[in-house]
């Protein structure tokens, strides 16, 4: 145990000078490092035979799929840049995209897009019927929205909740009267007589809150209070869609393209998160006839397909209603649109709901605050913030199935492009893939980016509570 | 609770009895608007002088439809077969290219679930530029494209592209397989496998009793699969091989119109089929990829690392370890993707191939206009077919539920 090494001990070896530096093997640094442990590393086992073939075989299939992969790639972007047709200066039509065997000046075999065609085209794509003096109000509708969207959407900004308010309140109203030119059918005898009503339920709430009515009333004044300020916000909308704008009215059936896309899409959007929120509260509530029956509306919207729901709203719901209410089409497609969504992000939100842990709602009740209190203040914060992902995740399924309602014979992108297909002057074999090509395109941008802008959402949601 | 102290507390603040109250303006004003709506679809009913009623499931529809499935178990011939006879075949074929597509989508979702998961930069890679494409865009346009711009540029009628030629063929009236035709006999080899799949599943149940009482392994995968093969086929030669092929014939001679597949040779598939199974299941596979690769990376990656330290190999602990784990996550949102898959075939009307909404709330309802009945019955198709998997996601969450002590 105690042997004593002394200096002159020959068989000691004391290192005095370090050990040179080895470089790291090949397969852990440089190229091949990246490329063994990336790509080589599942097929460079040949210890066995039963490895050596499944190395093999492990080879096959990554190179054969990475074949696959780029020559579809490359054919993709062959089709849709560099063997394309861009542009049509003698007006040619679909002479532009004719190759030899055809009649035209393009070589045989050729194969690629025809973007002629999509530019002229490209006002219907994108307005439908919509009358060409007219576009400047969609226009002007499309560029506020997209402002206030990017406004809201970066942080950082000041009086970002404002205008998020503002979106969401003022801008539908500005949107729906430049786009349909509003001047409604209102009569101002009846708002008139709204507002009395109002005032006098918001000033007997005021009263009653103060306890001259006696105490009874005193816990009731909040449903006079909020029954007033509904009945006010109704007042406002029909005298503001009511007001003669001078501007020419715009029948929905001349809308088209992706203006009914973003107006589908942006409607059922905003509509289906305060719908599913009261839904998702209703079927958490404790009073079991409300829970009952907001989980069979829920349950039911969403044990239908989509297309259904479309071809009920417009097949049904015309004898749903008195006689002479007629409903326009894409009003009666919103609404089924709006239903269906809404059933889905009632499903989401009640998820974030079950999330927030239970003492959260008993430190609510704890200090005192009411039911619609806790959740305004308490709750939902903190369940919305929780299922950002799944409501973005819902958006962009809404987003794509607003081309759905070309089924039911509305004009949306898809049905736009659809439509076009049968345009004789254009015939020809490409006309389809160009069209799809451009439709995928605005949809992959939309549905893209939207799925980027969650993730971002989640890292940062998961970030706060991490530490 | 019982002692309330009610001569300060206003009745009104009970919290019960404002709920009881609330409950009963909303049952009050879901009725009133219940017999509103019913009220006014009478008036409509009757001034179009229509009636309510199922009569007109037993008259006969008059209008072709594409062959498949569903038209040769009814044996629909148009002019004889009723109303109800459409319903059941737009059912079938509903319930047909679900169950191919869900089928399908499984076997590629789970691929490229695993694969994105990969190691490997080029599987890797292959799997997200899948995913993402796929994904976003819609499946109307993914269906319009297969359809319209892909099978549509398929040879013509009177030509053919044979895939294997003198068995299985394709052109633009669709793709044209080898039909099987039982003959006498063929029930024996029926009852083998029906025999097979019984014996496989005592097995299984004796090779884990076995493993868990002394630890000796049985092959049991390799086993069963000799089992389903073999015994059907021994028994197929045995009985003096009772199942005939019928198959296509092309035809590119003889007079013009006669020219292409001849019609009684051989199964077709028609090309709305083909489309629609193709978009659902590429479309569905996307999101049972992204499924899948959130339920491997849910499972914590000690296991991974405890089972390679015990010895065991990638695969077996992707197989024993990983995937059992997993797919305590991945069942539920995987069956909602079913579920949704079935709901989305719906989608097929767009391009007319006969299935429930497109020949049932379709066609039959523009010829019989029965909205309310019709439109009833489509969508109680899909609340059943919902609820039941709706059960069954019940059923196996508390299955496979983590038992807490």
């Amino acid at each position: 145990m105690s042997k004593k090494v002394t200096m002159d001990n020959k068989l000691a070896f004391v290192r005095t000078e370090d050990a040179p530096i080895l470089p790291p093997p090949a397969s852990e640094a440089g190229i091949t490092g990246w490329l063994y442990q990336n790509i080589f590393a599942s097929m460079s086992d040949f210890s066995s035979a039963g490895a050596s073939i499944r190395s093999v075989l492990m080879g096959l299939f990554s190179f054969g799929l990475l074949y696959v992969g780029i020559t579809q790639l490359w054919g993709l972007l062959d089709f849709a840049i560099f063997s394309a047709v861009w542009s049509d200066p003698d007006g040619l039509k679909r002479e532009a995209c004719w190759t030899v065997e055809q009649g035209g000046q393009l070589p045989a075999g050729w194969h690629a897009a025809c973007w002629p065609f999509i530019a002229a085209k490209l006002k219907f794509l994108t307005y439908g019927a919509y009358p060409a003096d007219e576009l400047w109000r969609v226009n002007l509708a499309g560029f506020v929205g997209l402002v206030g969207l990017v406004y809201v959407l970066i942080e950082g900004l000041p009086a970002r909740r404002h205008v998020g308010i503002l979106m969401l309140t003022i801008y539908p109203l500005m949107a729906f009267i430049l786009l349909t030119g509003g001047n409604l059918d209102v009569d101002y005898g009846n708002v008139g007589l709204y507002v009395l009503i109002s005032l006098g339920l918001i000033t007997m709430a005021r009263m009653g809150a103060a306890g001259r009515f006696g105490s009874s009333f005193q816990d009731l004044s909040g449903i006079f209070s909020v029954a007033g300020w509904l009945l006010i916000v109704y007042a406002v909308i029909l005298s503001v869609v009511g007001v003669d704008t001078s501007l020419e009215p715009v029948d929905t059936r001349d809308w088209g393209g992706l203006l009914i896309t973003l107006v589908v899409a942006i409607t059922g959007i905003v509509a289906s998160l305060p719908l599913g929120i009261l839904l998702a509260l209703g079927r958490r509530s404790n009073m079991p006839v409300t829970r009952l029956i907001c989980t069979i509306f829920i349950e039911f919207w969403r044990g239908v397909p989509l297309i259904t729901v479309l071809f009920m709203a417009s097949v049904m719901l015309p004898l749903f209603l008195p006689e002479g209410v007629n409903f326009d089409n894409l009003l009666r497609a919103l609404i089924g649109v709006m239903l269906f969504s809404a059933a889905y992000m009632a499903e989401v939100v009640r998820g974030g709901l079950q999330a927030i842990d239970k003492g959260q709602y008993e430190g609510a009740d704890a200090v005192g605050l009411s039911y619609w209190q806790s959740m305004r203040l308490i709750i939902l914060p903190q369940a919305l913030t929780h299922v950002i992902p799944g409501i973005v995740n819902t958006f962009i399924g809404l987003f794509k199935d607003t081309t759905l309602v070309s089924i039911v014979g509305i004009f949306d992108l898809l049905g736009g492009v659809q439509s076009t297909l049968a345009d004789a002057a254009w015939s020809t074999p490409v006309q389809g893939l160009t069209g799809y090509l451009f439709v995928s395109v605005i949809f992959f941008i939309f549905c893209f980016g939207m799925s980027r802008y969650s993730i971002y959402m989640e890292r940062k949601l998961s970030r706060g509570r991490s530490h | 609770m019982t002692d309330r102290p009610n001569s300060s507390v206003n009745w009104l603040n009970d919290a019960r009895i404002r709920g009881v109250i609330f409950q009963i303006l909303l049952v009050l004003s879901l009725i009133a608007s219940a017999w509103w709506i019913v009220d006014n679809t009478l008036t409509n009913l009757a001034d179009s002088g229509k009636t309510l009623g199922f009569r007109f499931l037993d008259e006969t529809a008059g209008f072709q439809i594409g062959q498949t499935l569903g038209t040769w178990l009814f044996s629909y011939e148009a002019g004889k077969s009723t109303y109800l006879d459409i319903y059941f075949i737009g059912i079938v074929n509903t319930f047909l290219v679900a169950a191919l597509g869900i089928f399908l989508a499984t076997i590629l979702g789970f691929l490229m679930g695993i694969m994105r998961l990969s190691q490997n930069l080029i599987l890797r890679g292959f799997a997200t530029v899948y995913v993402e494409l796929l994904r976003n865009v819609p499946l109307l346009l993914q269906l319009f494209f297969w359809y319209f711009a892909v099978l549509r540029s398929l040879p013509g009628r009177r030509d053919a592209f044979e895939i294997v030629p003198g068995f299985a063929g394709m052109n633009i009236t669709g793709l044209y397989l080898p039909a099987p035709q039982p003959q006498d006999g063929f029930i024996y080899t029926v009852i083998a496998l029906v025999l097979a799949i019984i014996i496989t599943f005592v097995m299984s149940g004796w090779a884990r009793k076995r493993q868990e009482t002394t630890g000796q392994t049985f092959p049991v995968f390799w086993t069963s699969v000799g089992l389903l093969i073999g015994l059907p086929l021994i028994t197929l030669f045995a009985t003096g091989n009772p199942l005939d092929w019928s198959l296509p014939e092309f035809k590119d001679t003889g007079p013009k119109l006669r020219q292409g597949y001849q019609s009684g040779a051989g199964m077709v598939m028609i090309p709305e089929m083909i489309a629609v199974l193709l978009a659902l299941s590429l479309y569905t596979a996307a999101f049972i990829a992204e499924i899948v690769r959130a339920g491997i990376l849910a499972v914590n990656k000690g296991q991974t690392e405890a089972s390679y330290a015990v010895g065991l190999r990638p695969g077996i602990t992707l197989r024993l370890v990983i995937i059992p784990q997993a797919l305590r996550v991945i069942v539920p949102p995987l069956t909602s993707q079913y579920l949704n898959l079935t709901k989305n075939s719906s989608l097929a009307v767009a391009i007319a191939y006969p299935e429930l909404v497109s020949i049932f709330a379709g066609t039959a309802l523009n010829q019989v206009g029965k909205e309310i009945e019709m439109i009833f019955m489509m969508m109680s198709v899909y609340l059943t077919f919902s609820i039941l998997t709706a059960a069954f996601m019940n059923w196996f969450n508390a299955r496979v539920k983590l038992v807490e002590r």
